[in-house]
Parts: structure tokens; sequence; C-alpha cells
């Protein structure tokens, strides 16, 4: 029984260090901060999680077992919510996407900032929406020099 | 008895191997946080460095045999988690500050204020 535990441990945890160093790659490598929060809260979280997966194997006591289940159940409930409020952030504070992404589904929806939703409607209002639909480039505002 | 042995050398070198991977994964990180063009990319980063951190408590638990470290893993990962949604908290109440035209045209942010308080 301890041998195969022991086997089972070290599978699990040189996985767990695997996926970590694989989220650390794809935060370096990836082009994007929308794209880096994949790598970072998907594979970040089971590298941690499968750690304490072998601790929790190699433990002999209930007690420190059912404290490594609930660092695990902890850790997937905590994890979604702050990669999901971070990227709603950065997407609301007005961060550009990489100029290869393929689809913005809210070019101007509700999360943009206040003054630049209102700069886009001032836009439309003044020569009807010609420019007002560019998320990128918002339009500038005639200005008398 | 042989199996046992071998299972723990087994464990010993997966021990091993596991702190290699996080050293790299740490240093990899490292240079993410630094590099890092905007503000949410380091927060982000040391988001992972806090769940590269609960795994290297994890493998020192396992090595060790005292796995009061759980304790300390939660710890971290509840610090962890209160620091990444302060700081986006932080990053939407700030907005964007490095390549908002906004921010780039100050006179007009103090009109969109005045025009506000009126």
């Amino acid at each position: 029984m301890s041998g195969i535990g022991n086997i089972l441990a070290g599978l699990f945890v040189v996985m767990g260090a695997g996926f970590a160093l694989v989220a650390a790659i794809g935060i370096l490598r990836l082009p994007d901060f929308y794209t880096r929060i994949h790598a970072a809260s998907k594979a970040g979280t089971v590298g941690s999680v499968l750690a304490l997966v072998a601790l929790a194997i190699v433990s002999v006591e209930t007690a420190e077992i059912l404290r490594a289940i609930a660092a695990i159940v902890f850790f997937f409930l905590t994890a979604p919510i702050s990669a999901h409020l971070l990227g709603k952030a950065a997407y609301s504070a007005g961060y550009h996407m990489w100029e290869g992404s393929v689809l913005d589904e809210m070019p101007n929806g509700p999360s943009l900032p206040r003054e630049r939703r209102r700069r886009l409607e001032a836009a439309a209002a003044a020569d009807d929406g010609a420019t007002a639909m560019d998320p990128v480039a918002p339009a500038e505002p005639e200005r008398p020099s | 008895m042989s199996f046992n042995q071998f299972s723990e050398s087994f464990l010993d070198v997966c021990l091993s191997l596991a702190l290699l991977f996080l050293c790299a994964a740490l240093i990899l990180t490292v240079v993410r946080i630094w590099k890092g063009p905007t503000l949410p990319d380091r927060v982000l980063g040391l988001d992972v460095l806090t769940s590269s951190a609960i795994g290297f408590i994890a493998v020192i638990g396992i090595d060790t045999g005292f796995t009061l470290y759980v304790d300390i893993a939660i710890a971290v990962g509840l610090v962890g988690f209160l620091a990444t949604i302060s700081f986006a908290r932080f990053i939407l109440a700030r907005g964007d500050t490095e390549r908002s035209p906004v921010a780039s045209e100050p006179d007009e942010v103090i009109g969109l204020e005045a025009e506000e308080t009126r």
C-alpha cells in the first residue's frame, strides 16, 4: 500500500509541476493578456491542485487528508472567480486585444468605460455613426486649432 | 520490501524533478512580471507565482513529511485570491493609463468631469 501510494504521489507531483511549468511558459509566450489568462487560470490551478493531491495520498492522518481536500476545493472555487474578475476589469478599463484576435464580441457594448462610450455616442450623433463603430481608434472630436 | 525501496527512491527522484520544474516555472513567471507591458500582465504573473508557491509548499511538505504545510498552502491561496481581486478592482477603478486616449488628453477629461458636476 505504501509503495503504490509513493509511486502514485510521485507521478502526481511530477504532473503538477509540469502543469505549473506549462502555465509559466504560457504566460511568457502567449501574445496577449486575454490569452495569457487561459494559461494562468487553468494550468496553474491544476498544477497546484495535483501537488496537493499527491500530499493527500502520502499523508497518513485523516485530518491532513481532509485539509488537503478542502484546500483543493477552495482553489477550484476561487481560481475562475479571480481570473474572470481580472479579465473583466482589464476589458472594462480599455486594454486592447492582440491584433490577431478574430472576434471582439463587445466592440461598443455595456462594458466600455464611461468616457469612451460617451465619446463614441457623440461621434455617432455628429456624423451619423460613420466612425463610431471602430473600437480600436475611437473617433476624435472636432477641435478648433 | 524491494518494491517499497524502489517506490521510495522513485518518490525521491520525482520530488527532485518537481522541484526543478517549479524553479523553472517561478523564474519564467518572474521574467513575465519583469517584462510585462501592462499592469494586468503583472497581476496575472503574481497569480501564477502564488499557485507555483502552493505547489512548492506541497512538494516540500511531501519531502519533509511535515504535513502541517497544508495550512500554510491554504493561507497563501487565500491571500493570493484576495490580492488578485483587489488588484482587479484597482485596475477597474484606475483605468488604462498606458495607451488609453482618455488619459492622454487630460484637458478633455477635466471637461467631462465638469460636465458631470454641472
